[in-house]
Formats: structure tokens, sequence, C-alpha cells
């Protein structure tokens, strides 16, 4: 699947809301009373079931990811023999580096860098700016507006792609061709009802009082947005940046669509395109340097991706 | 969303008068035009913050949706003119073979996907909210393959797959279980995808049990306990009710999105074997940019819109919290 389905609606207080929280969680009785674990037998079953629990994830979740790693270090007959090494017998990082030379990896990296960066600077830039009008500026047939956009997280995006497609390729009016330049990604970005209700949301709960005292200040809408709302939403904005990059960054099918020119595919696209042609220990370094952005991101925001997750449920 | 029918916004008329101008340069409301003029001034700025949003949304939302009906009644090939030729391409596109076997394999995957993709997310989440121990590290395990794209995972389960080098099957040898074809059978390629499709996956539905499951009171289960309700007693009377709302929610959510699936079968089977993992996505794909016939394409992502729709609404309706 390119894309994962919007997490339920989340209250966006609850991000910042939830600090590290294990003293909170520790008292709350779950499943197996506290009395149960204290006792010898409790224990013992509680350390065996931890340690299946370690086993089953490290096996199913993390030695996945070794795999690929050294994988891409064998030699490229060590890659496909039978029964398989699992540390490599030898070391060596030309997986990595033909992969990066073979491939074009800096390239189509670069060309997804440009794509991300592009929808996420958009969607920023435009999703707030309307959200912000739809919130606060009230325009005439604000609300019909806002339920037309409220409509489209109705209609799946992948059903859609075809007449999308024809829109990029020929656009009412001025007939522009889009295909094969960034903003066939960057535009429809924009268009993504649910990031902009959540700020919409958000903005919802900043009071009117500060917003018309800013005003009366001297302040032009324009300034108030920059000046006051943004800098109140610095926790939606943050959760909304993580999901334009992600999704830019994860998506498929619609970058195969609109770039058929080899030089200004995506790394996804280009990776499958090119996985036929070069050896195995080529592609599998490839995808190890895929991987590593997306990987990173969550390392570094792993505490606010998985808040922002596990919050849209909170309400139930 | 609220409608919360307000009166006319008050900040037309408030700052007229005696009370200083909001921008220095333009005095506000001179004059029995000035509460006019004014009003036109605020809407042209509200019109001129959500203009960029809303073509967007006109280009490549509203407008896609209503081509994408119109040209299903229409003879389109980019380059001539469209013509219409009324409900010819739904005929063609139903005689199709494959059209069959794409709904037939949709409707599968979604299917399992369902029972396995829901059953093991459900099982770990609930396991993993008994540890106390290094929730954090099992919180970020679990998501990682989430965060791994899903090309990239796509291809790592082909190699797995792979009856030469792949892993999948000398494991299976290793615990002396009978090997299998994997993507190579076309009794076993659907259920090979929907492994993948539920290992790259499965990450965000854990943790959204697991913050329902934090959410259920302690003293329902203490109650039960008192009752004498065994583990499974508990799990069956106050564990499965208490969270029932959120896997309904995670239910339908799946369905949207596994009725979606395309990334799987287009990198890892390309369809085959024997048409075993053509999903309606990919047909739509291939009428689109193999047969050129944009019309068959529409027709067909039509017929899906109109059941995806139909989840879709059922989630919002569920979902409407005010």
């Amino acid at each position: 699947m390119t894309q994962t389905a919007p997490p339920p609606v989340q209250q966006p207080a609850a991000l910042t809301k939830r600090p590290a929280d294990a003293p909170a969680e520790r008292s709350v009785r779950t499943l197996v009373s506290p009395l149960a674990l204290a006792r010898r037998r409790g224990k013992a079953t509680y350390w065996s079931v931890f340690a299946l629990v370690t086993v089953v994830f490290v096996l199913a979740f993390l030695f996945p990811v070794y795999w690929m790693v050294t994988g891409a270090m064998k030699p490229p007959e060590e890659v496909v023999r039978t029964p398989p090494t699992l540390v490599p017998e030898q070391w060596r990082v030309t997986g990595y580096t033909d992969a990066w030379d073979l491939m074009r990896l800096p390239t189509h990296l670069w060309n997804t860098v440009v794509q991300a960066t592009g929808a996420w600077l958009l969607q920023i830039v435009f999703c707030t700016a309307a959200a912000y009008a739809l919130s606060k500026l009230r325009p005439a047939f604000g609300t019909v507006i806002l339920g037309g956009i409220l409509a489209t997280l109705m209609v799946p995006v992948q059903a859609l792609v075809v007449p999308k497609y024809l829109t990029i390729a020929d656009l009412p009016l001025i007939h522009v061709n889009l295909l094969n330049d960034p903003l066939a990604i960057w535009l429809p970005a924009v268009a993504n009802a649910f990031n902009l209700y959540l700020l919409k949301r958000f903005f919802d709960q900043i009071p009117r009082d500060v917003l018309e005292a800013a005003e009366i200040d001297g302040a032009g809408k324009l300034r108030t947005l920059r000046s006051i709302v943004l800098p109140l939403s610095r926790p939606v904005l943050g959760v909304v940046s993580i999901f334009a990059l992600v999704a830019v960054w994860q998506d498929f099918l619609w970058p195969l669509m609109v770039f058929s020119d080899t030089e200004k595919q995506p790394i996804s696209v280009a990776l499958v395109q090119l996985s036929q042609n070069v050896p195995l220990t080529v592609l599998i370094g490839a995808m190890v340097i895929a991987s590593i952005p997306m990987v990173l991101m969550f390392l570094v925001f792993q505490r606010h991706i998985i808040a922002g997750i596990s919050a849209g449920s909170t309400k139930g | 969303m609220k409608t919360t029918s307000r009166p006319a916004p008050p900040a037309v008329t408030r700052p007229s008068g005696a009370t200083p101008p909001t921008r220095g340069a333009r005095p506000a409301g001179r004059g029995p035009h000035g509460p006019l003029r004014r009003k036109i001034a605020d809407q042209a700025t509200a019109y001129a913050f959500l203009a960029g949003g809303l073509l967007c949304f006109i280009l490549f939302s509203w407008y896609p949706a209503v081509r994408s009906v119109i040209i299903a009644f229409q003879k389109y090939t980019p380059g001539s003119d469209p013509q219409w030729v009324g409900t010819a391409n739904f005929t063609r596109v139903f005689q199709d073979p494959e059209f069959t076997a794409a709904w037939r394999n949709t409707l599968t995957f979604t299917v399992l996907a369902l029972v396995i993709g829901f059953a093991v997310p459900f099982v770990m989440a609930l396991v993993l909210n008994e540890l106390r121990h290094a929730k954090a590290f099992f919180r970020v395990v679990v998501y990682l393959p989430v965060m791994i794209p899903p090309v990239v995972s796509a291809l790592l389960w082909k190699w797995f797959y792979d009856p030469g080098a792949g892993l999948a099957n000398e494991v299976l040898g290793f615990l002396h279980l009978p090997t299998s074809n994997w993507t190579n059978g076309a009794d076993t390629a659907l259920v090979s995808l929907v492994i993948v499709a539920t290992w790259a996956n499965m990450g965000g539905t854990v943790l959204i049990y697991l913050a329902a499951l934090q959410g259920i009171p302690g003293e329902l289960y203490e109650a039960a306990e008192l009752d004498g309700a065994s583990l499974l007693q508990r799990i069956r009377h106050v564990t499965i009710p208490q969270t029932r709302f959120i896997i309904l929610m995670l239910m339908l959510l799946q369905i949207i999105a596994t009725m979606q699936v395309f990334t799987e079968p287009f990198v890892i089977t390309g369809g085959g074997p024997e048409n075993s993992t053509v999903t309606v996505l990919y047909l739509i794909y291939k009428y689109a940019f193999l047969y050129n016939d944009f019309g068959g394409a529409s027709a067909l992502s039509v017929l899906l819109l109109l059941v995806l729709s139909a989840f879709s609404a059922l989630y919002l309706r569920l979902t409407r919290t005010d």
C-alpha cells in the first residue's frame, strides 16, 4: 500500500500533553493483576513471556533489517548461497558503493528530496493559510468550502489517480503539461483534506480575543498569522510536517505514473525500475540507502510520531 | 463539522468611528459606505488566504472526481478528442476475464488482511500492554517496518520468497516444515502478499490498539477477577467490549486501505502467476498505461470509488464527533 489511511481524527493538544508516559502507566492495572505478577509463578511466567516477545520482535522486525544491511556486504556468490551465512564471511562495502554509482542513487535521492521538500513547503504555506482563513477570517461560503474539503476525505486517493494524471498532463484552461515536473507532486499534495482539517481544528482553539488584540495593535492578517498563530501551532505543524514528508517519501503509484523520465524519478520508482538489471547485492545496497532517511527521521522524532499515532485513539 | 451560526462578524463594524483604524494608512469606515467597503476588503483578504489551497482542491480533488465519472462514459485516448460511448467502457471492462480475477483477488486480499492483519496486531498489543519493561523499545521496533519505504519492504520480501536465494524456505526447512512456492504458486501468491502487507503496516495498528488498551479502567478487570473470571474471560468480557469502537474503526480503515493495494503485487508478482494477484488498482493502471484506454480505466475507477466511498461514508459517520 502506498499510503496508510489517516489515523482517526486526533485532538491536536494530545500530542503536547503526552510526556514520556512511563510513571503514569506503571500504576494502571491491566489484564493481569499486579498481585498475580508478584507471585513466584507469576514472575516466572512474566519473564518467559517477556523473553519470548523480545525474541519474536527481534526476529520479525529487526532481523530483516540486519539481513538487508549485511546482505549488501556479502560478495554476490555468497548472498545467493544455500544455506545462507548469518554473518558475511567477507565484509565489503562494494554493494553500497556500486548501488550509489550504478543505480545513480544521488540523482534519485535528490529528486525525492526536492519532491518531498516542495510538497511539504507548499502544504505548510497553502494549507495553513487556507485553514487560517476558514477558521478565523469567515469567508463567505466558508462552511460550504470546508464541507467540500472534508467530503474529499471520503474519496480514496488511489481511486482518482487516472483523472488526476490527465489533469496533470494537461492543466485545464492554461493547458500546461506538468508530467516529469516536481510540480506534479507538489500541487496535488496541497489538496490534503486531512492535514488541512488538523490545522483548522487547532486554529479553532486559539481564542479570537488574542487575534483581535493583535489586530487592534495594528497587525494585518498575515502578520497575525505569522507572529501569533504559527508560533502557537508548533505541535500541530510538526505533525503535519511529518505526515507530509513521509507521505511523499513512501508514495509509489503516483510518482510511477507522472515520472516516465528516468532522470526525474524518485528513489522508490527508480528502485523498482532498475531492480531487474542489477546484481542482488547492489539492489540490496540501494534498498538500505533508500530506507535510511525515513528510518533516521523516525529514530529522531520517534516520541512525537508514536505519540501522534497513539493519540488518535485516546478519544475512544 | 460544527456550524455555530454566528451573527454578522463584529469585526466589521467595531473598528469604525472612534477606535483607532486597524491600518494606519487606510482609515476604515469613513462615510456611509465604510462598513460595506470594509466587508468587501475582509472577504478579499479571506479569499486571498484561501486561494492557493482552494485552487489545488478544485484541480486535484473535485475536478478529477467529476471527470472520472465523465471519462468513464467516453472513449478517451490522450491526443484525440473524447467521444461519448455510453456504457461501452463498462461492458468492455466487465467482459475482461481479468476483471473478475481482479475483484476476486482484491476481496480475498482484503478479507485475508483483515483476518491476519487484525488478529496478529491485536494479540501483540494485548501482550505488549502486560509487559512492564522495555516498552519504548517494543514500540519503536514494531513501528520500524512502517517507516521503511513500501517499495523496499516489497523488494525485501520478494528476496525472502525467492526459491533460490530466499530466506523463507530456509527457515521452514530449518524448522522441519514443508517448504512453499510462495509467490510462484497461484494458490499461495496472494497469501504471501498479505503477509508482506501485514508485516509492513502492522506497527500503526499495534500502537493504536495499545493506546486503546491503556484507556480501559483497571477497576473493570479487578471486578471481573473478583467474580472469578479467568484470563480469557476477562479478554472476552472486558477487553474486547471496551475496545470495540477502535476495533471497528481500524477494521474499516483497513478495508479501505487494503482494497487499494498496488505496490506489493506490482513489485513482487507483477500480477501473476495466472492473474492470481492482479488487483483492481493494478488493473486500472494496466488499462491506463498498458492499453492506453483511459475510458476503461475510468470505468474501473468509478466502480472502485463507489465501493470504497461506501466504506468511507460509514467510517466518517462513526467517527463524527461533533
